[in-house]
C-alpha cells in the first residue's frame, strides 16, 4: 500500500524546497518544476493528488480551489490539520498550480469548502486510515487500539509512537480516495468550527505578502495594452514614433486588433502606451443605453427552458382571483477589482508558464493551449493571490495578453491592466429582465406564480472568451455567462408554478459570472414579488413566507424564525414609514440557495429621504445556515462582504456606455459604496456540526436587493423594481405612489 | 536622461535612478525599492490603495511625481511595522481580522494612521469620514472601522 518510489521521494524533496523558495524570493526553481512533471499525480481520485507528507513530517495539501481573499486557505488548512491530527503550522497549501494540484473546477459557485474542502477531507481521512493500518502492522497491534495524535500514531494504552514521517515520509500513499474511510466524528474536531485567525492577514497588513501584482521573474519586460476605441472596431493603422523616443521602450506588438507595447520599465510601458497613436474604424453596435430594456425585450430568444413546474399556472391565472404582475430589471455590473488584473508569462522551448490570479487555472490552461495551438501539457498555469475578483473578471484576459506578448518578445512579460482597462474591458454581469404574474384567491392563497427571466445564451463550454484571442483572431470559445438561471425556481409550495428561462441570442457585453450570478437577479425578482403578493393578500411578509414554505423543510422554517427573533420582526402593514422627510422601513428576504443548499434570511432597515430620494441602508440582520461551519469568523467576514458589496450594487452601480464602448472607466463614473454609507451588519450563524458544509461566498448576496426593495416600500409605499435604486427612481416612485 | 534621486524612505536613504522625474513615486517604491505595501489601484488618486505618508501627511503616491519628493521623509506600510513587530494599527487589523483580499488595506491603514495622528479618539462617524476616500470592493468596511477604533483604544 505505502510504496516507496524514488522519483516521488525526489519530487517531495524538490517540492519542499519549491514551497520555501517560492515564499522567500517569489521565484520557482526550474529544476523542481521539471522533477514535478515526472512524479506528482494531479488525479482527483488519488490521495497523492491532494496530500503529501514529507520526511520532516510537513503535510502539503494540493488544492485546485484557490483563496480569492475569502479565507479558504485557512479553512482548508483547518480541515486537513484536524482530519490528520497534525498541528496547523505543519500544513502547507499549494493552490491552483496545474502541474501540482488536481482540477477541482474553477473557484466559483460557493463550492470551495462544499466540494473542494470535502475532497480534501476525504483524502485526509483515507490517509489517516492508511497511517493507522501501517502502524498497526509495524507495532503488531490492532488498528482499533491505535489513535492519531500530533502527527503520530500512538497506542491508546500508551507505549510506543510512530511519527507520520516514519510511516510515510517522502513516499506515495498510492491510494484511491476511499469514500468508506470515515471522516472524524464532528465532536472530535478541535480546529474545524473554531475562529482560527487567517494565515495570510499578518503578511497582508505589513506589506510582506506577495500578490500577483508584486511577483517578478528575472529578465521580464513590462507590457501595457492599447484597447480599441470602440468595442468591435478594427485597427486601421498605428504610429509608435513618439513611443520609440521613450527611454526603455522595446517594441510595439500588433496581432490583428490586439495592440500593446513592451518596455524595460513599468513607467516607460505606461507612457509608451499613451504615446502610440492608433487609428480605429468606426463601430457603433451597442444598444442605446436609455433603451436597454427595450433592446433586451426585443432580442431574439434562442430557446425557452422551463425550470420549475407545478400544476397548471396558465389555467389558474384564468380563474377569478386577484391578479398581480410586475417587471423587474437589474443593471449591468462590473467586477470592480481594486487591483487591476495582472499576469506574467514566459515561453521556453515551446512551453508556456503563466502566473496569474486566475480563479480557474486548469480551465485557463486549456484556453491558452487552444489559443496558441499547443498541447495542454505544454502549458503550466500557477495561481498567485491577486486583488479580489468576485467572479471571472480580467485576470484570465491579462494572462492571455501576457502570453501573447511574451511570445512576441521572446522574453518573460509582466502585463498589468490600467484602471480604464479593468472597468472598460473586464467581462460584465449581463443585463437581466424578469416578468412575473401571480394570482391570489379570496382567502389570500397564491393560486398561480409565473416567472420569466431573459438572459444571454449559455454555450456548452463554461468559459469566457479570452480577449486577446478575440482581438488577435486566434482560436477562442464562446462566452458563457455562468449558470444564471439558477434560483429562479422558488422554495414555496404554491399549487401552480411555472418558472422559465428565455435564452437570448445576444447581449451587449462579453458576459461572465459576477458574485451570485443570476441567483442575485432572480432572487431580487422572486422575493420582491413575494412581498407584492403578500401585500395583495393582506399578509405580513414573514408570516406569508412561513405559511408557504414546505412544512417538511424544518431548517428553512427554523432559519426564518431565528431571523425574526434576532431582528425583532413585528408583523407589519406596509407602508409604515410615516410622512416625515426621512421615512424608515424594514424589509425581509429569504433564499434556499439553488433550492438545495445554504439557507439565508435577511432583514434590511432603511431610511429614505423623501426630498432627495436617497436611500440609506442603516442595518442588515442576517440569519445563515450553511451546515457545518469550518471557521465562524471567516464565515462572518464573508457574510459582511456579501452584504456591503451588494448594498453597493443595489443602490448605485450601473455600467454606463455609449453606442461604441463602455464609458464607466474609473471610480468617478462607476462609483461604489463608501464608508459613510456602510450599514451595520448583525449576523446569526446557525451551526450544524453534524451536517455537511455548504458554501457561503455568494448566498447572502442573493437576498440583499429584494430586502432593500421591500424595506423601501415599507418606508414610502413605492415599489423599486429596477436596480440600481438611484434617487431619480425613488423620486419617480414617490410621485407614482 | 537618467538622474539619480535620493529618497528618504522608512528612515533610510536610498538612491534610485530615474528616467523621468514625472514618474509617480509609487513606481520607485514598488519597482526600485521593492516595497509592496503601496499598491497600484487606479493611478487617478481615486481609490487610496497607493497611500504613503510624506512628512507625516497621507499622499496618493500613484499621482505624486518622484521628482517632487525632495528631502521629504516617505513612510510606507513597511515603515510602520512588520508581522514580527506590528504597529498598533497593524495589530488591530490582525486582531479584528479586518482583511478579505487585502489589496486596499495598505491605504486603509495609512489613512487611518493620519487620522489617529491628528485625533487620538475618533468617533465611529469620524473614522468613516476619514476613510470616505478609500475604496474597498470586498466589503470589509465593518471590520476596518472596528480595527481603527481598536487601534485608537490600544494607543
Amino acid at each position: 500500500m505505502l510504496n516507496a518510489t524514488l522519483s516521488r521521494r525526489d519530487f517531495l524533496k524538490a517540492s519542499g524546497s519549491l514551497v520555501v523558495t517560492f515564499s522567500l524570493n517569489g521565484l520557482l526553481p526550474q529544476g523542481a518544476a521539471a522533477q514535478g512533471t515526472l512524479a506528482k499525480t494531479v488525479a482527483a481520485d488519488q490521495v497523492d493528488g491532494f496530500l503529501a507528507i514529507s520526511a520532516d513530517g510537513t503535510v502539503t495539501c494540493y488544492s485546485g480551489k484557490v483563496d480569492l481573499g475569502t479565507g479558504v486557505r485557512t479553512a482548508l488548512t483547518q480541515i486537513v490539520a484536524d482530519e490528520l491530527d497534525v498541528p496547523l503550522g505543519n500544513v502547507k497549501i499549494i493552490e491552483g498550480d496545474t502541474l501540482l494540484t488536481p482540477d477541482q473546477g474553477p473557484t466559483f459557485g460557493s463550492l470551495s469548502i462544499q466540494n473542494g474542502g470535502m475532497q480534501v477531507r476525504q483524502a485526509a481521512a483515507t490517509a489517516r486510515a492508511a497511517l493507522l493500518s501501517e502502524a498497526a502492522k509495524r507495532l503488531n497491534v490492532p488498528a482499533a487500539e491505535l489513535a492519531t495524535q500530533d502527527g503520530t500514531v500512538v497506542a491508546k494504552s500508551g507505549g510506543p509512537k510512530l511519527a507520520y514521517s516514519e510511516l510515510i515520509g517522502g513516499r506515495n500513499f498510492e491510494l484511491k480516495l476511499d469514500p468508506k474511510s470515515p471522516a472524524k466524528d464532528p465532536s472530535q474536531y478541535k480546529l474545524v468550527g473554531q475562529p482560527v485567525p487567517r494565515l495570510d492577514i499578518p503578511g497582508k497588513v505589513t506589506g510582506e505578502f506577495t500578490y500577483m501584482q508584486d511577483f517578478k521573474v528575472p529578465g521580464m519586460l513590462h507590457g501595457r495594452v492599447i484597447r480599441p476605441a470602440a468595442m468591435r472596431a478594427d485597427l486601421v493603422s498605428f504610429d509608435d514614433g513618439a513611443a520609440k523616443r521613450i527611454k526603455g521602450f522595446v517594441q510595439t506588438v500588433r496581432e490583428g486588433n490586439f495592440l500593446a507595447v513592451l518596455a524595460e520599465s513599468e513607467w516607460a510601458a505606461i507612457k509608451a502606451a499613451k504615446a502610440v497613436k492608433a487609428r480605429w474604424s468606426k463601430w457603433e453596435g451597442l444598444p442605446e443605453r436609455t433603451k436597454l430594456w427595450d433592446y433586451v425585450r426585443s432580442t431574439k430568444v434562442n430557446s425557452t427552458e422551463v425550470l420549475q413546474k407545478a400544476g397548471d399556472s396558465a389555467e389558474a391565472l384564468k380563474t377569478p382571483s386577484k391578479k398581480v404582475s410586475a417587471t423587474y430589471d437589474f443593471a449591468i455590473h462590473t467586477h470592480g477589482s481594486i487591483g487591476p488584473s495582472c499576469a506574467i508569462a514566459e515561453w521556453k522551448d515551446g512551453k508556456l508558464t503563466c502566473w496569474s490570479a486566475s480563479q480557474q487555472t486548469h480551465l485557463l490552461r486549456r484556453q491558452l493551449a487552444g489559443m496558441f495551438g499547443v498541447p495542454p501539457d505544454n502549458v503550466r498555469c500557477l495561481y498567485i493571490d491577486g486583488s479580489g475578483c468576485y467572479g471571472r473578471n480580467g485576470h484570465e484576459d491579462a494572462a492571455a495578453d501576457a502570453a501573447l506578448l511574451a511570445k512576441a518578445a521572446g522574453r518573460p512579460v509582466r502585463l498589468q491592466w490600467m484602471r480604464e482597462d479593468e472597468h472598460g474591458w473586464d467581462p460584465k454581469g449581463p443585463p437581466t429582465l424578469l416578468d412575473y404574474r401571480g394570482a391570489i384567491d379570496a382567502s389570500g392563497n397564491v393560486v398561480a406564480w409565473e416567472s420569466d427571466v431573459f438572459i444571454p445564451e449559455r454555450p456548452k463550454q463554461i468559459a469566457v472568451t479570452l480577449m486577446a484571442a478575440d482581438l488577435a483572431k486566434l482560436p477562442k470559445e464562446d462566452a458563457h455567462p455562468g449558470n444564471i438561471h439558477q434560483s429562479l425556481a422558488i422554495p414555496y409550495t404554491f399549487a401552480n408554478i411555472k418558472a422559465s428561462a428565455h435564452w437570448l441570442a445576444e447581449t451587449p457585453f462579453r458576459p461572465s459570472w459576477i458574485r451570485t450570478p443570476g441567483r442575485m437577479q432572480n432572487t431580487f425578482g422572486n422575493e420582491t414579488f413575494m412581498d407584492e403578493l403578500a401585500l395583495a393578500a393582506g399578509a405580513d411578509p414573514l408570516e406569508f413566507r412561513l405559511r408557504n414554505l414546505n412544512p417538511n423543510d424544518k431548517r428553512g422554517i427554523e432559519l426564518l424564525k431565528r431571523l425574526a427573533e434576532v431582528a425583532r420582526w413585528e408583523p407589519r402593514k406596509s407602508p409604515s414609514g410615516g410622512s416625515g422627510e426621512i421615512a424608515r422601513g424594514r424589509g425581509l428576504s429569504y433564499i434556499k440557495y439553488e433550492l438545495v443548499r445554504t439557507y439565508v434570511g435577511a432583514v434590511a432597515d432603511v431610511e429614505v429621504n423623501r426630498r432627495t430620494g436617497k436611500i440609506r441602508v442603516t442595518k442588515f440582520t442576517v440569519a445563515h445556515d450553511c451546515g457545518q461551519i469550518i471557521n465562524p469568523d471567516g464565515l462572518k467576514n464573508q457574510i459582511e462582504g456579501n452584504v456591503v458589496q451588494t448594498v453597493s450594487r443595489t443602490l448605485i452601480e450601473e455600467l454606463k456606455f455609449n453606442r461604441s464602448r463602455v464609458t464607466s472607466l474609473d471610480w468617478r463614473s462607476y462609483p461604489i459604496l463608501t464608508f459613510p454609507d456602510v450599514p451595520e451588519v448583525q449576523i446569526e450563524l446557525i451551526d450544524r456540526p453534524n451536517e455537511r458544509p455548504w458554501g457561503a461566498g455568494e448566498p447572502t448576496a442573493a437576498v440583499v436587493p429584494s430586502a432593500i426593495s421591500n424595506a423601501v416600500f415599507d418606508a414610502i409605499g413605492a415599489r423599486l423594481r429596477s436596480v440600481p435604486f438611484v434617487p431619480q427612481k425613488v423620486l419617480a416612485g414617490l410621485k407614482a405612489a | 536622461m537618467a538622474s539619480k534621486i535620493t529618497l528618504h524612505v522608512n528612515g533610510k536613504a536610498s538612491v534610485v535612478e530615474v528616467d523621468d522625474p514625472q514618474m509617480p513615486l509609487l513606481y520607485a517604491l514598488r519597482n526600485d525599492l521593492g516595497l509592496h505595501g503601496p499598491r497600484f489601484g487606479c493611478g487617478l488618486a481615486q481609490c487610496g490603495a497607493c497611500t504613503v505618508h510624506i512628512d507625516g501627511k497621507p499622499v496618493r503616491s500613484c499621482v505624486f511625481p518622484v521628482g517632487k519628493v525632495g528631502r521629504s521623509k516617505v513612510t510606507t506600510l513597511e515603515g510602520l511595522g512588520s508581522s514580527a513587530n506590528p504597529h498598533p494599527l497593524q495589530k488591530a487589523f490582525i486582531e479584528e481580522q479586518a482583511v478579505q483580499c487585502g489589496y486596499c488595506i495598505n491605504g486603509m491603514i495609512m489613512q487611518a494612521k493620519a487620522l489617529l495622528d491628528a485625533n487620538k479618539r475618533p468617533s465611529e462617524a469620524e473614522i468613516k469620514r476619514a476613510l470616505a476616500g478609500n475604496l474597498c470592493r470586498c466589503g470589509t468596511h465593518v471590520r476596518i472601522v472596528r480595527a481603527v477604533k481598536r487601534a485608537a483604544e490600544m494607543a
